[in-house]
């Protein structure tokens, strides 16, 4: 079975990618195993206590707990990514394995199709 | 062998659309096959019917159109992704009370798991990002 791994890089509610990007998630998940990547400003999608409803954009940010749900359950950050914006995973909506940059090419190695949001 | 295409970028906005337009064209020449064209996020404004660029300038959506056309080829349209850009065919009009359709019917409306779908097909997957 072909494995997908889904990676976000956009920061939320600056622009939809991370929204739609989630949707591809969700429904990647119905066909096979799949796994998330979040990198570069994509890390800033998890963080929480977002409150997008003041934008007037959707708080899709809760979502992401419902990953598990759904049976993905490899959800990575790129530790380099987070020290940089100086991010810890404790404010982060859900727990995630954190890869040091240099193995990201041994985890994209790992899977069959890269979908980029 | 086997492609399949994601456009995520709107036409005239972004280079995405057409250099999706030229790698397609350039497989097709090389005796690859293009499995499914998949438009996500801004790259449904490609099947806006209504677009109507300045004479000296490419028509991008009738490229699409005529590829489609001479290839054979599926152009789907992400239908959430349409709706939020108001990128409607005759019954989504019927269902939205809109007063007209604007998708060409070179394209198809369809959910996200023709995207899916397609990754898990073809050989290799490329995506156009704005």
């Amino acid at each position: 079975m072909k494995r997908i791994l889904l990676t976000q890089s956009k920061s939320p509610h600056g622009s939809i990618n991370g929204q739609e990007g989630l949707d591809a998630i969700l429904m990647g998940s119905a066909f096979t195993q799949c796994a998330v990547l979040f990198h570069g400003d994509g890390v800033y999608q998890l963080l929480k206590y977002q409150q997008p409803k003041k934008l007037g954009t959707k708080d899709y940010a809760v979502t992401f707990g419902a990953l598990a749900d759904y049976g993905v359950e490899q959800i990575c950050c790129i530790e380099e990514d987070l020290i940089e914006r100086k991010i810890t995973t404790q404010e982060l909506v859900i727990p995630v394995s954190v890869v040091d940059r240099e193995s990201v090419r041994d985890l994209i190695r790992g899977f069959d199709l890269v979908l980029d949001f | 062998m086997k492609f399949a295409i994601v456009v995520q970028g709107a036409p005239y906005s972004h280079q995405a659309p057409l250099s999706a337009l030229n790698f397609v064209n350039a497989a097709l020449d090389a005796g690859h096959e293009i499995y499914r064209i998949f438009f996500y996020n801004d790259g449904v404004n490609n099947a806006n019917d209504l677009i109507a660029p300045p004479q000296d300038e490419t028509n991008i959506h009738a490229a699409w159109v005529l590829l489609a056309q001479k290839y054979d080829i599926e152009l789907i349209v992400c239908i959430a992704s349409s709706l939020r850009r108001g990128i409607m065919n005759d019954a989504e009009v019927t269902r939205y009370e809109k007063l007209a359709a604007n998708l060409n019917p070179a394209f198809t409306i369809s959910g996200l798991g023709q995207l899916i779908d397609a990754g898990l097909n073809a050989d290799r997957t490329v995506t156009f990002a704005a």
